[in-house]
């Protein structure tokens, strides 16, 4: 382990003594700021050389390559999808749990099990295929208290995990568990967990996809998930239950290997890399390659350090019971700031006027842009990715709160989106395809809508055949409405507002997005 | 033989012109004069005047030699100036389309739509052309519908019936002369139409407008849900109760009341009552 200066170790004994004291932040958010900060004096990684110039800045001043607060010692992998199904059948040894016999018993061991699941947030990021894992002890009891049961199963779940960060899945085939779980997200109105719907053109029925959007409609939930597209991206089968793919979305949006995850996700800030260029061709060409070699490289050690030295496969029971396995992990390639990079290479051509999302000699810039990027990853090799063939996977990131003038992945930027739909879709079927580990753009609807949800199955539909990827939509008078990935209520932001205690993490990032990222005036469609 | 006709407007998605997502297409003129229209300017074909042009603050509007108003759009800003200065219940904004370039306008949201639904002003003044429209939608499995004021027989255009999957038709007053005096005609042959399409299963919705100072809303309702009841296992048509709101209609008309809320449920039960499964308040 490298020395560091005492001047840097007693700045971080401040900052410590700061988060005692905050008057603000709940106990377990003070210990798990404590245990960042401690983390922050270690210094174990190989960093790569010309990392520091771009990574320690502020978003504001330059930044181009952002580690999301991931740490320097990593003790787990950032997102850990755990194998649920397996769970179910063979109980833990660990956790001295045998596998559940009925319904209470199965929602009393998944409970305690996310209980134990790691990741960056210390909340389990993916609480299962919740349809098929269900499903089986359904029918133990009648529908009136297996409906009792699932909302008290939610409820527990949105007190106490206290980040929206945290994904259910269910579809593309109809259950009963399905159907009763939207009924209850729908009473409910709670932000956690997040919920995604996988969607096939075969397998999701009329009824059950216009299930999924009149819960969508009431409280922004589920997402829908272009099901075949995903399947074709991760191997293995059918690990997630029949017809379900070796696939999840977790946390906000993010696609990841069923019974591994993620190691790790840093992001690129494409606009600001941009301001490095003169313009597009020495972006392409010069400017963007050494960035993305250097996070490459900075991504590999991360790696590194988590599978060589960690420990953590070693000697956790997610890994010893195989609930987890270290070749079913891949990491994420992250950007963001498309649009933003797109907007100031066109000026610095003369051509400001030719905007990302509008003019097509923009938008083929953008395309451009992530071609050299998937080039790259497609070269680049890392020994631990296996699950993607050795590859980094490429993840459009939503954004963080503090990000200002940068729109999350490759949206179009809030405010500037096309006057039409149709248009603003054409735009992001360009994009979706090159994430495989997540994507996804939101949709505000008007509220005529709930009369005529087929309008939106028919988008879905069509949205899938052309290759987008991921949809979300809220209607517009909603109080539970999507910030950029995860839920918010907006009754929770006001409360923060008024300096009022909330009980999600979330809500002051959904307050930041709210002023620095303007989320509430997106187009409503 | 290609057909064309004065578009006034294409919506390429919308969420309020039949089931699911659709592309709908209004057409500009129409032989009715209803005294609520709420979109008067798509009544009448421009006849170049020219009143309107000098009101264009955009210069999209110019006179040519052979004294015809021609419409940029490019330049527009669709601020609406010209529509409302013109003194015809017309409007300058009109593209005269062939059946085949509307429908290359229509192709585009394709996967997007599961239909299309021509609209107006009256749309079924222009039959030939909605014919050679629909065939060519029908050959990408696109849905047809037509939303109408009723007074065509379309029996009597086999090319246009045959590929027109519904029919959305206003009953705008079930008593002869109520009608008459809301659209200076009667509506005999929009009745006729309205059973023989409902025999058929391609009746999808019959709209209602509560003018209650105009309209028996209550007998109209009454008695079309009456009409209607026996044809519903061959389509479950809806009941579309449409509130009179004074936005957009012509000053004269301005002034009408608004019908209240309590009456608006009552009608809607009222329709329900009389068997009708499906009715919605707008
Ligand atoms: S709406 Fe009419 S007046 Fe306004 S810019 Fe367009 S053509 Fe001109
Ligand atoms: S749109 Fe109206 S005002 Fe303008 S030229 Fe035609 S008839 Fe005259």
């Amino acid at each position: 382990m490298r020395e560091i200066s005492m001047e840097r170790v007693n700045a971080t004994r401040e900052k410590m003594l700061d988060v005692v004291k905050s008057p603000t932040l709940t106990h377990a958010q003070k210990v798990a700021n404590m245990a960042n900060l401690a983390d922050s004096l270690l210094e174990v990684l190989d960093l790569p050389e010309g990392l520091s110039g771009l990574l320690d800045k502020e978003i504001t001043d330059g930044q181009c390559i952002c580690d999301l607060s991931e740490g320097h010692a990593p003790l787990r992998p950032r997102y850990i999808v755990p194998d649920y199904a397996r769970f179910m059948k063979e109980g833990s040894a660990f956790l001295e749990l045998p596998p559940p016999s009925d319904l209470y018993e199965a929602i009393n061991s998944l409970l305690i099990l996310y209980k134990h699941v790691p990741s960056v947030t210390n909340f389990p990021v993916y609480v299962g295929q919740l349809d098929t894992l269900l499903e089986p002890f359904i029918n133990d009891v009648d529908e009136e208290t297996a409906h009792r049961l699932i909302r008290l199963f939610f409820t527990h779940m949105d007190r106490t995990i206290l980040d929206s960060f945290s994904h259910a899945n269910i579809g593309p085939s109809p259950t009963k568990a399905g159907r009763i779980i939207l009924d209850v997200v729908g009473e409910l109105e709670d932000a956690v967990p997040n919920l995604t719907m996988k969607v096939d053109p075969l397998l999701t029925t009329d009824e059950f996809l216009a299930a999924g959007i009149k819960a969508a409609l009431h409280t922004a939930k589920p997402s829908f998930a272009n099901h075949p597209m995903f399947d074709r991206e991760f191997p293995g089968g059918d690990l997630c239950g029949k017809d379900q793919g070796a696939y999840v979305i977790a946390s906000c949006y993010n696609g990841l290997p069923y019974g591994g995850g993620s190691f790790t996700l840093c992001r690129l800030i494409l606009g600001n890399i941009a301001k490095r260029a003169k313009d597009a061709d020495d972006y392409c060409t010069r400017v963007l390659p050494e960035v993305l070699d250097v996070m490459a490289r900075y991504m590999d050690a991360r790696i590194r350090f988590i599978v060589e030295e960690s420990g953590f496969f070693e000697n956790n029971f997610l890994a010893k019971e195989g609930l987890i396995h270290k070749d079913r992990f891949s990491a994420m390639f992250g950007l963001v700031g498309l649009a933003e990079a797109v907007n100031d290479l066109m000026a610095k051509e003369g051509k400001a006027e030719k905007r990302f999302g509008h003019d097509e000699e923009a938008t083929a810039l953008g395309v451009r842009i992530m071609d050299v990027i998937d080039a790259f990853n497609k070269e680049h090799r890392n020994p631990y990715c296996t699950i993607s063939g050795g590859h980094f996977l490429l993840h459009a990131q939503v954004g963080i709160a503090s990000d200002i003038d940068v729109s999350p992945g490759t949206r179009i930027p809030i405010g500037e989106e096309p006057e039409e739909l149709i248009d603003h879709l054409r735009v992001l079927m360009r994009f979706h395809k090159y994430f495989p580990s997540g994507t996804g753009d939101i949709f505000p609807i008007d509220v005529t809508v709930h009369r005529n949800p087929d309008y939106v199955a028919d988008i879905i539909r069509g949205a899938m055949k052309e290759g987008i990827r991921y949809l979300s939509f809220y209607s517009a008078d909603s109080d539970v409405i999507r910030i950029t990935g995860y839920l918010v209520k907006r009754s929770e932001i006001d409360k923060l507002e008024d300096g009022k205690n909330v009980k999600h993490d979330t809500t002051a990032l959904g307050m930041g997005a709210k002023h620095n990222g303007k989320i509430l005036e997106r187009k409503v469609r | 033989m290609t057909h064309r006709a004065p578009v006034n407007r294409i919506i390429r998605f919308s969420s309020v012109d039949g089931p699911g997502n659709r592309t709908v297409v209004f057409l500009q003129g129409c032989n009715y004069n209803c005294r609520y229209c709420h979109n008067p300017e798509t009544r009448a074909l421009c006849c170049h005047c020219g009143d309107c042009v000098a009101h264009c603050p955009a210069g999209a509007l110019k006179k040519d030699a052979d004294g015809h108003v021609l419409y940029a759009y490019e330049a527009c800003v669709f601020c609406d100036a010209c529509i409302r200065v013109c003194p015809h219940d017309a409007s300058p904004r009109i593209r005269s389309l062939t059946a085949k370039e509307t429908f290359e306008e229509i192709e585009k949201q394709i996967p997007y739509i599961r239909g299309v639904t021509v609209s107006g002003g009256e749309c079924t003044l222009y039959p030939s052309y909605l014919a050679e429209l629909f065939r060519l939608c029908k050959e990408l499995s696109l849905e047809t519908l037509l939303d109408t004021n009723g007074t065509l027989d379309l029996f009597s255009r086999p090319a246009l019936f045959d590929v027109t999957d519904g029919v959305m038709l206003d009953v705008k007053a079930w008593d002869a002369r109520v009608h008459r005096a809301l659209t200076d005609h009667g509506n005999g042959d929009v009745l006729r139409h309205m059973i023989a399409l409902a025999e058929c299963g391609k009746l999808h919705e019959v709209r209602t407008v509560v003018m209650p100072e105009m309209v028996d809303a209550e007998r109209t309702v009454r008695q079309t849900a009456r009409a209607l009841a026996p044809y519903l296992h061959l389509y479950p048509v809806r009941y579309k109760i449409i509130a009179f709101r004074p936005a957009g209609v012509r000053k004269e008309y301005a002034s009408f009341a608004t019908p209240d809320p309590p009456y608006l449920a009552y009608l809607s039960d009222l329709a329900k009552s009389e068997g009708m499964r499906e009715v919605i308040l707008i």
